[in-house]
C-alpha cells in the first residue's frame, strides 16, 4: 500500500482555484539549474495513430504537437482528455497526462480537473457524436458554466468507429447503415448550439487549412474561458469528400469570417453560422464574462475570509461546536 | 398579548395542582400532525436538549414525498442509558389532529399517554379506557399566546412546552436552543417562538396524574454533538479531507450536497450541481484524478445512471466516493421511505467484472467515521468505494461523542513531486494496488501515463492481448482480495456460540441488538453481528457462523425469486452454508423489535422443541 502523499512534494497544488489565467503561464518543473527545450514532436509523440491514411484528424494531431512546440508547453502543465470515438482516441498519441473517457462524457470529466487544478491547461478532443449526440447535455453546461477549457470536436459528419452509421450533424439524405433511405432527421448546427448554449469562444476550422487550424487552437487556448473550436476532419473510409466544397484543392472555397465581422455581436455570428455549406472559418464569437473557475475562486476567497485564518480542523470544530 | 405568557414569566413555579413524580430512564414521545406543523422542528430540538444533557437520544421521522401537506411523524426516544433504536411503541403520544389520534394511537403503550389538540381531535369512547387521554386546545392556547390565525406556525413550540413540563425538562437549556435556531431572525421571531414555548410550559396540565424525570445518566461527562446522519456524512468528508464534490439533486441525498456546497468553500473546495448524474459522477471523477479523492452521491435512480463511469472508475483504477442514500425502489419507488434494496447493484450494477468497495455504515455516528474510512479505502486501493446509506439513518437525529476534529482531519493535497518513471497498472506491483500520479507529475522518463476505460498495458496504452487482459483482470480482483484480508472481522453481540445469529447490515443494527438484549434476559441463546464491509466481505465470517445453530439475515428488501433477500443471497453464495436464512420485509420502514421477535419465532420454537 502506498499512501498518496509519502514526502514534501516539491510542487504542490495549490489549495485554491487561482482566479483562471490564460494559456502558457502554468507551472514548469524544472531540475535545479535545467534549461529546458520546447518539445520535439518526437518527444510528444506516444502511439502511431490508429487512424485510416487520409484520415483528417491526423492533421488535427500534428497542430496539437506543433501548438505544444511553439507555445512551450511542458507535459507537467496540461492534460489530454477524450470520449469515445476515432477521434478520441487523441489521448493515446500524445506522450503527456491524458485519458480516456467513456461516451460523451468528457466535457464533466475535464470541467472536474479544470475546477480543482488551475495549474493545468485541459485540451478536451472528441468528435460529433461525443458533443452532439450522447454527450449533448453536457455541451450545452460545459458551455453555460463556461469552464475554462479548449474543446476541439474534429467534426466528420458521421460515425467512423462503428462504421459508418448516422451522426447528428450527418447532412438531410446522407446515406447510412442506419439511414439506407437518406437521413431524415434535421443535423444540429454546433455554432448555433454553442452560441444559443453560451460558449464563449466559437470557432471553426477545416483540417484542409493546417495554418487556420492552429491560429484557431491559439486563440482558443488563450481565450479564458470555454473554448470552443469545431473543426472539420474528414473521414476518408466512410463519408469521402464530405468536405471538398471548403478545400480549394479540390475545386472548394475556404471562406475566413469577413474581416469587418464584430465577434462580439451573437447575432451578427447566427448570421454566420446559418451560412449554407461549406460557410465561414475562423472566429465566430468571443465574449469576456466570467468563467465558473473565477467565480468559484471567488466564492472560496470570500468564504475563506469569512473564517479568517482558520485552519481546517477549527473550521470544523466551530461547525461541531454549533451541534452541541 | 397572552396571559399565559406573562403569568408564566413573573410566576414560574406557581402551579395549583403539583401532579405526583415518576422517575423514568428513557421515555419514547412520537409528534403527530402535518408536514407544514414543525414537527420536525421539535424533535430537533428534543435531540439536541438530550445531547446536551449527556442522555442517549434517537429518533424517527416520516416526511410525505408531497411538498406541503400529508401525514407527518417525528418520533424521538431519549434515554439515560444506551438507546439503540427508536422505540417499537411510544410512551407519549401528541396529535395534532383527528387523523394523526387515529393513526398512531396504535402505537402508544397501554396505558400511555395521548396529548391532543381538543379542538381538532374527538377521542374516541372505546379507547378512553387503555389510553390515559390529556385534551388541550392546543390551537386557541397558541393563538392567545403569540396571536396570528389557526394557520400560522407556533403550536409545535407550544407542544414543545407542555412536553418539557410533563418530563421535567430543564427550561434553560430549551429556550437557548430555540433563541439559536431562530438566531440571525428578526428578534421578535425569537420572542414569539418563546412566547409560544413557555404557554405551554405553564399550561396546567390538570388530567395528568404523573409528570416524569429523567435518571441521572451514567455515561461519561464528555461533549456530544446532535445531527442526523446526512450531516454526519456531509461532515466527515470534510474531515477525511475531500475538497470537491458534484451531484444532482434527490431524496434524500440532496442534503448532503447542500451541506457540502455551504461548507466546502470555507476550506477552499467546490461542489458543483451538475446538469445530470452522469455529469456529476464524471466531474467527481475527473476531479479525483487530478489528485485528490472527490465525492458524488445520489439516491438508487441516480446510481443506476452513474454505473457505467463506476466501472470505468474501476477499469481505469481512479479512486472515487459514491455515497447511496438508499430509499424504496425500483424506479421513483418509495422516496422518502426506507429500503436496503441497493446492495446488489451497489455490489454488482455494472457492465463487466468490475470489483468496487461497498460499504454501509450502521448509524449516524458511523456515517461520519465511515466517510473518512471510504475515502482512505478509495485511495489506498485507487478504486471506487460506494457508502450506503439509507433514508432513516439520513434523516434521524442521534447524539454522539464529539470526535477528535484536530486529530482526525486529513491533508489529502496531491504530491506532484517529479517521479523518475511511472506505469499506472504496473503488473509487478503483488497485492495489485496501484500508485496514483497526478497530470502536474513531470516524469523524467519522458512516458506519461494515460487512464483509460480501454484494456491497457501497464503505461495504460489500449491492447486486446488476451494475457493482459487476464492479467489486468485479475490485478483489479486482487487488490481488493487484498483489503478484504486486512478488514476487521466483526464481533459477536452476546455470547459466541449459541442457537441463532442474527446478521444486520446498515441502519437495521439498533433494533436488532434490542432484540439480541431481550433474547438474552429471557435466557435464549441468541447473538448478532453486523456486516459493516459489504463487499469484499471481511474475514472470519465463516467461523463465527459455525458457532450458531441457524443464522438469519435481517433486512428491509425482498426475498427475491428464491426466497433470500441481497445479503443473505450474497452470503449464501459465499459460503454455500444450509444455516443461512433469510428474514425480509418491504413495508418502507424500520425494522421495529417486536417485528424481529415475532419472525425469529418460529426458528427458536423450533429449537426449543428439540430440545
Amino acid at each position: 500500500m502506498t499512501p498518496i502523499v509519502t514526502e514534501a512534494p516539491t510542487t504542490q497544488a495549490p489549495t485554491l482555484p487561482a482566479p483562471s489565467r490564460t494559456g502558457g503561464t502554468f507551472t514548469v518543473v524544472n531540475r535545479p539549474g535545467e534549461e529546458r527545450k520546447a518539445l520535439t514532436k518526437k518527444e510528444i509523440a506516444a502511439d502511431h495513430p490508429t487512424w485510416c491514411p487520409g484520415c483528417g484528424d491526423f492533421s488535427v494531431l500534428a497542430l496539437y504537437f506543433k501548438l505544444i512546440e511553439k507555445r512551450r508547453l511542458f507535459q507537467e502543465q496540461f492534460v489530454s482528455i477524450a470520449g469515445i470515438g476515432c477521434s478520441s482516441r487523441f489521448p493515446y498519441f500524445v506522450q503527456a497526462h491524458g485519458v480516456h473517457y467513456i461516451h460523451g462524457r468528457a466535457l464533466p470529466f475535464a470541467t472536474g480537473i479544470s475546477l480543482t487544478r488551475p495549474d493545468l491547461h485541459v485540451f478536451v478532443f472528441g468528435g460529433d457524436g461525443d458533443a452532439f449526440s450522447i454527450g449533448g447535455n453536457h455541451f450545452t453546461h460545459a458551455a453555460r458554466k463556461n469552464v475554462k477549457l479548449t474543446y476541439v470536436v474534429m467534426d466528420n459528419f458521421v460515425y467512423g468507429l462503428t462504421k459508418k452509421q448516422t451522426s447528428p450533424t450527418s447532412p438531410l439524405g446522407f446515406k447510412s447503415k442506419t439511414d439506407m433511405w437518406g437521413a431524415m432527421d434535421q443535423p444540429i448546427n454546433p455554432m448555433k448550439q454553442a452560441l444559443a448554449a453560451g460558449a464563449t469562444f466559437v470557432a471553426r476550422t477545416t483540417h484542409s487549412n493546417p495554418n487556420h487550424v492552429l491560429a484557431m487552437m491559439e486563440a482558443a487556448m488563450d481565450h479564458d474561458g470555454f473554448g470552443f473550436i469545431e473543426c472539420l476532419s474528414e473521414c476518408v473510409e466512410f463519408y469521402e469528400g464530405a468536405f471538398d466544397a471548403s478545400n480549394p484543392r479540390k475545386g472548394g472555397q475556404f471562406v475566413e469570417v469577413p474581416k469587418d465581422h464584430n465577434v462580439a455581436d451573437e447575432i451578427a455570428a447566427y448570421r454566420l453560422a446559418d451560412q449554407p455549406f461549406p460557410g465561414y472559418f475562423g472566429v465566430f464569437y468571443k465574449n469576456g464574462r466570467p468563467t465558473k473557475n473565477a467565480n468559484e475562486a471567488k466564492i472560496i476567497a470570500d468564504q475563506r475570509a469569512k473564517v479568517g485564518g482558520l485552519k481546517d480542523w477549527e473550521i470544523l470544530k466551530k461547525s461541531f461546536d454549533r451541534m452541541k | 398579548m397572552s396571559e399565559v405568557a406573562t403569568t408564566w414569566a413573573k410566576q414560574p413555579d406557581t402551579k395549583p395542582k403539583q401532579p405526583s413524580r415518576l422517575k423514568v430512564s428513557e421515555a419514547v414521545i412520537r409528534f403527530a400532525g402535518n408536514s407544514q406543523d414543525g414537527i420536525q422542528a421539535i424533535g430537533g430540538f428534543l435531540a439536541r436538549l438530550a445531547g446536551r444533557s449527556e442522555q442517549e437520544v434517537m429518533t424517527f421521522m416520516t416526511i410525505p414525498a408531497t411538498i406541503s401537506g400529508g401525514a407527518s411523524i417525528f418520533q424521538v426516544r431519549i434515554g439515560s442509558g444506551e438507546v439503540l433504536s427508536a422505540g417499537d411503541e411510544c410512551d407519549v403520544l401528541v396529535a395534532f389532529y383527528q387523523h394523526s389520534y387515529e393513526s398512531h394511537i396504535n402505537s402508544l403503550k397501554k396505558g400511555g399517554i395521548v396529548l391532543y389538540d381538543a379542538e381538532h381531535v374527538d377521542p374516541k369512547p372505546e379507547w378512553q379506557q387503555d389510553y390515559n387521554h390529556v385534551g388541550v386546545p392546543i390551537s386557541s392556547l397558541t393563538i392567545e399566546a403569540i396571536g396570528g390565525t389557526a394557520k400560522d406556525k407556533g403550536k409545535n413550540l407550544f407542544a414543545l412546552g407542555l412536553v418539557a413540563k410533563m418530563f421535567e425538562l430543564n427550561t434553560t437549556k430549551l429556550e437557548k436552543l430555540i433563541t439559536e435556531r431562530f438566531a440571525g431572525k428578526d428578534t421578535s421571531v425569537v420572542t414569539t417562538a418563546l412566547n409560544a414555548f413557555h404557554a405551554g410550559y405553564g399550561y396546567t396540565l390538570g388530567e395528568l396524574m404523573e409528570t416524569f424525570q429523567f435518571m441521572e445518566s451514567h455515561r461519561a461527562a464528555g461533549d456530544q454533538v446532535v445531527m442526523n446522519g446526512n450531516e454526519a456524512l456531509a461532515y466527515g468528508l470534510l474531515a477525511a479531507g475531500v475538497r470537491f464534490g458534484a451531484a444532482y439533486p434527490i431524496t434524500p441525498w440532496s442534503e448532503v450536497m447542500e451541506i457540502l456546497r455551504r461548507e466546502l468553500p470555507k476550506y477552499g473546495g467546490t461542489f458543483v450541481q451538475c446538469e445530470d448524474e452522469i455529469a456529476a459522477v464524471s466531474m467527481a471523477m475527473g476531479a479525483s484524478y487530478a489528485g485528490r479523492v472527490a465525492v458524488t452521491g445520489s439516491s438508487g435512480p441516480g446510481i443506476s445512471l452513474k454505473s457505467e463511469s463506476i466501472s470505468w472508475g474501476v477499469m481505469a483504477e481512479v479512486p472515487l466516493v459514491i455515497v447511496d442514500v438508499q430509499r424504496g425502489g425500483p424506479s421513483t419507488g418509495l422516496p422518502t421511505s426506507v429500503e436496503q434494496s441497493d446492495l446488489n447493484i451497489a455490489c454488482y450494477g455494472g457492465h463487466g467484472d468490475a470489483p468496487r468497495v461497498v460499504v454501509a455504515p450502521a448509524n449516524v455516528e458511523d456515517c461520519f467515521y465511515t466517510a473518512i474510512e471510504a475515502v482512505n479505502i478509495a485511495r489506498t486501493f485507487s478504486v471506487p468505494v460506494i457508502v450506503l446509506s439509507d433514508q432513516s439513518i439520513a434523516t434521524r437525529i442521534e447524539a454522539l461523542p464529539e470526535p477528535k476534529i484536530q486529530k482526525i482531519c486529513q491533508d489529502l493535497t496531491p504530491n506532484l513531486r517529479p517521479v523518475a518513471d511511472h506505469k499506472p497498472y504496473d503488473l509487478s506491483s503483488p497485492d495489485g494496488i496501484p500508485e496514483h500520479h497526478a497530470p502536474g507529475t513531470r516524469i523524467l522518463s519522458g512516458k506519461y501515463p494515460i487512464l483509460t476505460g480501454l484494456e491497457h498495458d501497464e503505461y495504460g496504452h489500449p491492447t486486446a492481448s488476451p494475457k493482459l487482459h487476464a492479467a489486468m483482470t485479475a490485478k483489479r480482483r486482487r487488490k481488493l482480495q487484498e483489503l478484504s484480508s486486512s478488514l476487521p472481522t466483526p464481533r459477536v453481540y452476546g455470547p459466541e456460540e449459541g442457537d441463532i445469529l442474527l446478521v444486520g447490515w446498515g441502519s437495521t443494527v439498533g433494533p436488532i441488538r434490542e432484540a439480541v438484549d431481550r433474547y438474552l434476559a429471557a435466557g435464549d441463546k441468541v447473538s448478532s453481528i453486523h456486516i459493516r464491509h459489504l463487499n469484499p466481505l471481511p474475514p472470519g465470517l465463516d467461523i463465527i457462523f459455525g458457532n450458531f445453530r441457524q443464522v438469519l439475515v435481517i433486512e428491509m428488501n425482498d426475498e427475491g425469486l428464491y426466497g433470500y433477500g441481497q445479503l443473505a443471497a450474497l452470503l449464501r453464495a459465499r459460503f454455500m452454508d444450509k444455516r443461512l436464512r433469510s428474514i425480509t420485509k418491504t413495508d418502507g420502514l424500520t425494522w421495529k423489535v417486536k417485528e424481529i421477535r415475532e419472525r425469529v419465532k418460529p426458528f427458536l420454537s423450533d429449537f426449543a422443541r428439540r430440545r
